[in-house]
């Protein structure tokens, strides 16, 4: 597969910028520690929770942000990044004077980014499991639900980079990103929402998300989990076909 | 003289601000109301039924104000970070102004003073929004706007004296991620820095943007918190005289 050889190429630049990835570990713990464990106090536990049983504040955060961190790696890789190399370096270019096609670029970048957001998960999981706030065995789902997550927002990502026009247009991806993080039920259960509102946030990839890791992180395993999966397989899936379709006319052009 | 030729710096970034001001509502407003709305609402009601004991009563009074003072401490620190190091870099509109009769210390000034002018803007926009959620009283508006300003220029002047020595935008990135952030993660906005273990707790009244913070609430002496602020403003502007001066006269 001439795509694994993007994803080598990814991993031999990282060598070097490693400490990126170390950041991406470094900005979930501050918010975990400050958040959950300093507001943890004021809050107490949390009792409108999967399976029903109040638990601490932090452990009910903890996994909103191993989600939010999966989503944000992904989409950097390919958004950020990206745009990079497709048109301020051209690096794309040069790719495809050699034996490599538009659809091993896309292949090879998403396959990246899903590698990417699997091991910051595990690396999360693993200081999380320090602090103690994993009760139980199905807390490894995270693992390939972190996969998931990566893999639905990296296609999702290429899809969106190339309708970008300048580093600029940047600033409308945020536009979209920072309120999904802040209302797709991250700090706070669903309940606090208005009905009409709360359907709102269930359609929200963050949501779904958040749902496919909360769940086992806290040892339940119910049929949102499921729905969750299909949520974010479909959308990995749909978004893969478009990316690739658009790549290869942006990069024609 | 001096003053006169600080203005045709700041007159540099006011004519720049023209253009953009649109794309910087989204950051330096939009970012911290926001946050306001998503904690002070949502995440304050599972404090508010908790019970929790806070100064300023609910949830939503002690977060606006802390986030009024975060949020002015990152707009200084963003206007004081890029801009300069770009504007040093050859071809940078530093390089052009050193050219006329300005001095370094009048490109400081008169950038500082941009700074200044963004911060009062920014800050009473969110501040207006605070006072209409019921977040901050009227009365406390005036001193909230006071610490909020201090709070952007005790981390612009620092950071301006900062990047202008920078040779690599990744050390400007670095400075926020793993010294602006830690700094908004434990200075008293999310909650009380009372409630730290000991040595941290020391450690928070260090923080400017604790007292930021304390000065947006109307908690604690008013003197005091203005004080310990004027300390890294007066020592960045002095300490930012001399680096501007080695770099740009180089």
């Amino acid at each position: 597969m001439s795509a694994a050889v993007l994803v080598e190429r990814n991993l031999m630049i990282y060598k070097h910028t490693w400490y990126v990835l170390l950041a991406e570990i470094f900005e979930p713990i501050l918010y975990l520690l400050s958040i959950g464990v300093g507001i943890g106090v004021l809050v107490g536990t949390v009792t409108d929770v999967p399976g029903g049983d109040p638990v601490s504040y932090a452990s009910y955060v903890a996994p909103a942000l191993l989600a939010t961190a999966a989503m944000n790696g992904a989409m950097n890789e390919t958004t950020f990044a990206m745009f990079g190399k497709l048109r301020t370096d051209r690096t794309f270019e040069s790719m495809l004077a050699t034996p490599l096609t538009e659809r091993d670029v896309a292949l090879g970048e998403i396959g990246w980014a899903v590698l990417r957001g699997t091991v910051v998960s595990f690396a999360f999981l693993a200081v999380i499991t320090a602090l103690g706030l994993v009760h139980s065995p199905w807390a490894l789902l995270v693992v390939p639900g972190a996969a998931l997550i990566a893999f639905a927002f990296a296609t999702a990502g290429v899809v969106v980079v190339t309708f970008l026009r300048d580093w600029q247009d940047m600033q409308y991806i945020q536009l979209v990103m920072l309120p999904m993080f802040l209302f797709a039920t991250t700090f706070y259960p669903l309940s606090v929402y208005p009905r009409p509102i709360q359907i709102v946030v269930q359609c929200l990839p963050l949501y779904q998300s958040i749902e496919l890791l909360r769940n086992p992180a806290l040892g339940v395993l119910s049929p949102k989990i499921l729905v969750a999966a299909l949520y974010l397989a479909a959308m990995g899936t749909i978004c893969l076909v478009v990316a690739v379709r658009r790549l290869a006319r942006t990069l024609a052009r | 003289m001096t003053t006169i030729l600080a203005t045709r710096e700041f007159g540099y970034w006011w004519h720049r601000y023209l253009r953009t001001w649109r794309g910087t509502i989204v950051i330096s407003v939009a970012n911290p109301l926001l946050f306001v709305t998503a904690l002070g609402f949502g995440l304050g009601q599972l404090v508010d039924q908790n019970g929790a004991d806070l100064p300023g009563g609910s949830y939503l009074a002690f977060i606006g104000p802390g986030l009024l003072a975060a949020s002015a401490m990152q707009m200084g620190f963003i206007n004081a970070g890029g801009p300069v190091f770009q504007s040093a870099l050859a071809g940078g509109n530093y390089r052009s102004a050193v050219t006329t009769p300005m001095e370094p210390a009048d490109i400081l000034t008169g950038h500082l003073l941009f700074t200044t002018f963004r911060a009062v803007l920014d800050s009473a926009a969110i501040l207006l929004v605070l006072v209409v959620f019921g977040s901050i009283g009227p009365a406390s508006a005036p001193r909230a706007l006071l610490g909020a300003v201090l709070t952007a220029l005790a981390f612009a002047t620092p950071m301006a004296a900062y990047a202008i020595t920078v040779d690599r935008p990744a050390k400007l990135s670095a400075a926020f991620r793993f010294v602006i952030m830690p700094v908004y993660m434990f200075s008293g906005t999310f909650f009380p820095a009372e409630q730290l273990p000991d040595g941290l707790r020391q450690l928070v009244w260090l923080s400017p943007l604790w007292h930021g913070a304390e000065l947006c609430r109307g908690a604690g002496d008013l003197a005091v918190h203005v004080l310990v602020l004027l300390v890294p403003i007066v020592a960045g502007y002095l300490a930012g005289r001399r680096t501007y001066t080695r770099r740009l006269t180089a």
